[in-house]
């Protein structure tokens, strides 16, 4: 019951959030006569970026800088804010003519230049590019604690908080019918144990991979959900960034491949079976769907949930290219049509990229039955 | 293009960030919930067998209560029955014996009184022949009374056994 009144409250929280973002924001544009690229801030907010932008254009903008982390002979921690708050410079690319901006940090940023949320070392004093790319200045390690980071710190904290929660329920209460919290969430507990690990690997050795399986879930669920959230500490595109998706990927790999038996290396190097010459063409066949099954789970998270936001972002847009806010009616209601489809997809992809997780680590402890 | 181009530290954060998460997780929070989520299950599952062991022990239980109540009352039936026989026959054996004892108890009295009977007869006889013979004495005595009654007799009695 509690569930779904905070699930109405969300909802009316974001309808609110956009209506008044839309207004907000539609005020700004009139005052300015730039053109409204639609596409260039899109990829700004699924994005990382080195600063949480909170609402404002380009001088009067309020955002919270993040840390800067170098590796560059030597750490290197200093505030964002002196890049977005640094030296604009204009450079002409090399091959297409064109004038591209970007910002010359300053301070302890000095001889570091920002150009798409990328730090790169500068070469005499500037950045040269090519075909729209920088070209000739290396990139320094860069660990800053991002948009994404700093949201994967929340995210991690939220499920601790909550989960530990619910734990304290049962060791308080023992083996009783849950209650609060724990009703919720032993649920989804209860289909990742059951629905998930146990229906898709083998009885006897599913228990041992219910932690992994349970914790890729919570992850991938609470962050999904916290990217939909449109505002500070939420709507960071993390479950949407390759980059996550490629590391809970190379995750389910490894433990696929370190809980890999006889049997599942038997059926990629020797297929029973099958004639040996046959076996020249199987192996190589093999080795690649080895790697296109966490290929395709990176792939897959990373697109449906960029998408989301993508598909958001686009219809608040509409109010934007037009410059009227009346299109909101249009755009307010599509947009939370598509956000509560949304919610949906959190879950969705929560769920398949564990079920399939599962389905991957089945494989690989299955015994042989001949 | 930037968006599917991996950042190292993006992809460093969430490593470290997901392996804290997994040993935490895994450490302090899957394992009590799960363990207590897991015996909970049991526990119901032990209940329901119980419930359906006990329902089928209390119809057992049920049959043989009937049974031994349909056992009991056949029992008491045959009690009934062999009382009431008994009973018959004990008033019939009494009636019987109580018979034979009077039968008894007349023929012992009708022997007893034969008995005395004769001993009256042969008293009588004996008291009979008694006075008889005092009668005789007496009679004799007065025949003998006198000289010529003794002679007379002794005549008479000659003369008797003359006559024999």
């Amino acid at each position: 019951m509690s569930l779904i009144f905070s699930v109405k409250r969300f909802f009316s929280l974001l309808a609110g959030i956009l209506i008044f973002s839309t207004s907000f924001a539609s005020g700004h544009s009139s005052e300015k006569e730039e053109k409204f690229n639609v596409g260039e801030m899109i990829m700004h907010h699924v994005s990382d970026a080195h600063e949480w932008h909170l609402w404002g254009g380009h001088h009067n903008s309020v955002s919270v800088y993040l840390p800067v982390i170098l590796i560059d002979g030597g750490l290197k921690t200093f505030s964002s804010s002196h890049f977005y708050h640094g030296e604009p410079a204009v450079a002409v690319d090399h091959k297409t003519h064109e004038e591209i901006t970007y910002m010359k940090g300053v301070g302890p940023a000095a001889g570091y230049a920002m150009h798409h949320e990328k730090i790169y070392k500068m070469q005499n004093e500037e950045l040269s590019f090519e075909d729209g790319h920088v070209h000739g200045s290396v990139k320094p390690l860069d660990f800053s604690i991002t948009k994404n980071v700093l949201s994967l710190f929340f995210g991690a904290v939220l499920i601790l908080v909550i989960l530990s929660n619910v734990m304290r329920f049962y060791r308080k209460n023992g083996s009783v019918s849950p209650r609060g919290l724990a009703k919720y969430l032993e649920v989804l507990i209860l289909m990742v144990q059951d629905n998930i690990a146990k229906e898709n690997i083998d009885k006897h050795k599913y228990k041992k991979y219910v932690p992994y399986l349970l914790t890729i879930f919570f992850f991938i669920f609470i962050n999904n959900l916290l990217g939909l959230v449109p505002v500070i500490p939420g709507g960071a595109n993390l479950t949407g960034n390759i980059s996550v998706t490629l590391l809970l990927a190379v995750a389910t790999l490894l433990v696929t491949l370190f809980s890999g038996n006889r049997n599942y290396w038997g059926h990629i190097f020797a297929m029973p079976g099958v004639p040996w010459p046959v076996l020249i063409i199987l192996i190589p066949i093999e080795l690649v769907g080895v790697f296109t099954k966490p290929f395709a789970l990176m792939v897959r998270l990373f697109a449906n949930m960029t998408a989301g936001h993508i598909i958001v972002l686009a219809l608040v847009s509409i109010i934007f290219i037009n410059q009227n806010a009346t299109w909101g009616g249009l755009s307010v209601p599509m947009a939370l049509f598509i956000s509560t489809l949304e919610l949906l997809v959190a879950f969705l992809q929560a769920f398949l990229f564990t079920m399939l997780s599962a389905l991957f680590i089945g494989a690989a402890v299955e015994e042989a039955h001949h | 293009m930037g968006l599917i181009t991996p950042d190292l530290g993006l992809i460093f954060w969430t490593g470290l960030v997901f392996l804290l998460l997994l040993f935490v997780l895994t450490k302090f929070i899957w394992k009590p919930i799960l363990t207590s989520v897991n015996a909970r299950a049991q526990k119901i599952t032990d209940a329901l067998e119980l419930a359906e062991k006990t329902q089928a022990e209390m119809r057992a239980l049920q049959a043989r209560n009937e049974n031994l109540l349909k056992e009991a009352k056949a029992e008491r039936d045959a009690i009934v029955k062999d009382a009431k026989e008994t009973a018959v026959k004990m008033v019939e054996d009494a009636k019987n014996a109580a018979k034979a004892e009077a039968n008894k108890i007349v023929d012992s009295a009708r022997v007893t009184i034969n008995a005395e009977k004769t001993a009256a007869i042969a008293e009588l006889k004996t008291q009979v022949a008694a006075i008889s013979l005092e009668i005789a004495e007496k009679i004799i005595r007065g025949e003998l009374s006198s000289d010529e009654k003794q002679k007379a007799l002794a005549e008479k009695m000659a003369g008797d056994i003359n006559l024999n």
